[in-house]
């Protein structure tokens, strides 16, 4: 199948280097401590965090620091046929990923004897549901005022038709390419997630990966973009 | 909680809010400025003079970057970054509203909105009858006398340990268990300490307990009993007790629709993210009784449109001055 035609236009339209229309907004969980709906093209996650709160169960209490909790869970509806397991090895895998992730950022020894619950939910897949929950866990804990390092952004890229493609949707995804899931810490320069499902050589791989740490660049201004305008909002409305 | 605001307006009354909280923004000293940063932001700081890193801050590389979203405040040499939406951060004399969680040994757990519960020693608690002594295996076992699960009750921080826990008392008469009213959670950032919080509405005979981790009781007025007095007087009470517990279990209609009131008046500061004081909750309910607003419609979009453009106006006239 062709998925990038000799214009050099993806299925949805799109160039190799374009990302999905980004839709960010925090504080949509009224109860939650922090919340955010993150959108890329028509994936679609909400996330949700709890705390830091005292530990529910004191065998976890980890020394001096907080404990980081994650539950990521795909809604029945939000594929094209309707999902019926809710716990399988994929989701509980993804947990414990975008945990890692989450808890390389926080800053986790000054919150002892707490924890942090971040709940994540896909309400619409469509390809890159792993990059738009770490996307969406970010913005929920900064709404929360949990004390970060840096803001951690994702992004994937992948490798079809001897070309590289920024951000894949679900048709390209699951096209047996490559797919190649990158997490950065934009200010500190860091990597924290490197996840590919397939095999590139070595060359190749270098290109994907530098045009998915460019995608996770441009997440990471839309994000902060998002936090400044919220942080700006809720200070001139306090203000007296 | 400031959340985004769902409400159904109408197109004028979108038009009015937005303009109202625009005018906000434009009186705003912090609005346009560079105060208000947000995670990873650089904070400007002379890096020749000494300074002090405070809370919300980490140095990288020779650069002071902030780790939470907030304002920078910067006191003598001392830089941090107060946070807005965040849980509660005690202080040493704050007055707190908490629900009690959990009945231990010779303690209750207390929810305050904290990174974890309170602790209220029972050794920190005055006696119901106010007698000073020390508190026997007898007493704990009558702790459910005191509190037990679920009372609200109202405290004063005593000290934060070490490990970062939090240890209540309530050695006043002041303090303790609060009845017959309602309970209400705003985010702790939208009340300002100060030298009262505990206020009594007399028009409308209410109390308004303000508490410093954003948790406000709204409840009927009670006497506060000078505690030498109760000692000289407990006798005749052993003999009126029986029949005025009675009469005071009735609250009338009235002040139970008052309390609804304020409570809703704090319903709608909070959703509109408006610092929370009694002056301003006093303005509100004003405004609602004069526009003969009905409790339930307090809550409803065109209030919240009418209190927009109120503190919009309020902060115009504040600052002319």
């Amino acid at each position: 199948m062709e998925y990038v035609n000799p214009e050099g236009l993806r299925l949805d339209g799109r160039r190799f280097n374009e990302m999905r229309q980004i839709v960010a907004e925090v504080g949509v969980v009224s109860k939650a401590d922090g919340s955010a709906v993150f959108e890329m093209g028509n994936t679609k996650v909400i996330a949700a965090v709890y705390g830091p709160r005292e530990i529910q169960n004191k065998s976890q209490q980890k020394n001096g620091h907080a404990l980081v909790l994650c539950e990521y869970s795909m809604a029945h509806f939000s594929t094209g046929d309707r999902r019926r397991q809710k716990n399988d090895r994929r989701s509980t895998e993804l947990s414990l990923v975008i945990r890692q992730t989450m808890e390389a950022c926080i800053l986790t020894e000054l919150l002892p004897h707490s924890q942090i619950d971040i709940f994540l939910q896909v309400l619409q897949a469509d390809g890159g549901t792993r990059s738009a929950c770490i996307n969406a866990a970010t913005l929920a804990l900064a709404d929360a005022g949990i004390p970060m390092r840096d803001l951690a952004v994702s992004c994937s890229a992948g490798y079809l038709n001897s070309t590289p493609l920024l951000d894949l949707n679900y048709v390209e995804d699951s096209a047996g390419g490559a797919d190649v899931t990158v997490g950065i810490l934009p200010k500190l320069d860091k990597v924290t997630l490197l996840q590919m499902d397939a095999k590139l050589p070595m060359e190749t791989f270098e290109t994907v990966f530098a045009l998915a740490s460019e995608g996770c660049k441009a997440i990471a201004e839309r994000v902060r973009e998002v936090l400044q305008e919220n942080t700006k909002q809720l200070e001139y409305r306090r203000a007296s | 909680m400031m959340r985004k605001i769902q409400l159904p307006f109408t197109q004028t009354q979108k038009v009015r809010y937005e303009r109202a909280i625009e005018r906000l923004q434009s009186l705003s000293s912090t609005a346009n400025s560079d105060a208000s940063v947000i995670v990873t932001d650089t904070i400007p700081v002379n890096h020749e003079d000494a300074f002090l890193k405070g809370h919300g801050t980490s140095e990288v590389e020779g650069e002071l970057l902030a780790t939470v979203c907030g304002v920078v405040e910067r006191v003598d040499k001392l830089v941090y970054v107060r946070t807005l939406r965040a849980r509660y951060k005690p202080e040493v004399g704050d007055i707190v509203v908490g629900r009690i969680i959990e009945v231990a040994q010779k303690r209750w757990r207390v929810e305050l909105n904290f990174t974890q519960d309170g602790v209220l020693m029972l050794s920190s608690m005055n006696m119901p009858d106010g007698s000073q002594r020390r508190r026997t295996s007898v007493d704990e076992l009558n702790m459910r006398n005191i509190f037990v699960e679920h009372d609200v009750v109202c405290a004063e921080v005593r000290s934060i340990q070490h490990d970062g826990s939090l240890q209540l008392h309530a050695r006043s008469q002041k303090y303790g268990k609060l009845e017959k009213g309602q309970l209400l959670k705003v985010d702790p950032y939208l009340v300002k300490r100060s030298k009262h919080h505990f206020h009594y509405i007399e028009s409308l005979g209410i109390d308004l307990i303000i508490g410093c981790n954003g948790f406000i009781w709204v409840g009927e007025h009670v006497e506060v009993r000078d505690p030498v007095m109760i000692d000289d007087q407990k006798d005749d009470e052993m003999m009126i007790s029986s029949s005025s517990t009675k009469e005071q279990s009735h609250t009338p209609l009235e002040t139970r629709q008052n309390i609804c009131r304020i409570g809703n008046a704090v319903r709608v500061l909070s959703n509109l993210g408006f610092t929370v004081t009694v002056e301003v909750i006093t303005e509100t309910v004003n405004l609602s009784n004069s526009k003969n607003v009905g409790i339930y419609d307090m809550i409803g979009s065109e209030f919240h449109v009418l209190v927009a453009e109120n503190e919009a106006e309020r902060r115009r006239q504040k600052r002319k001055k």
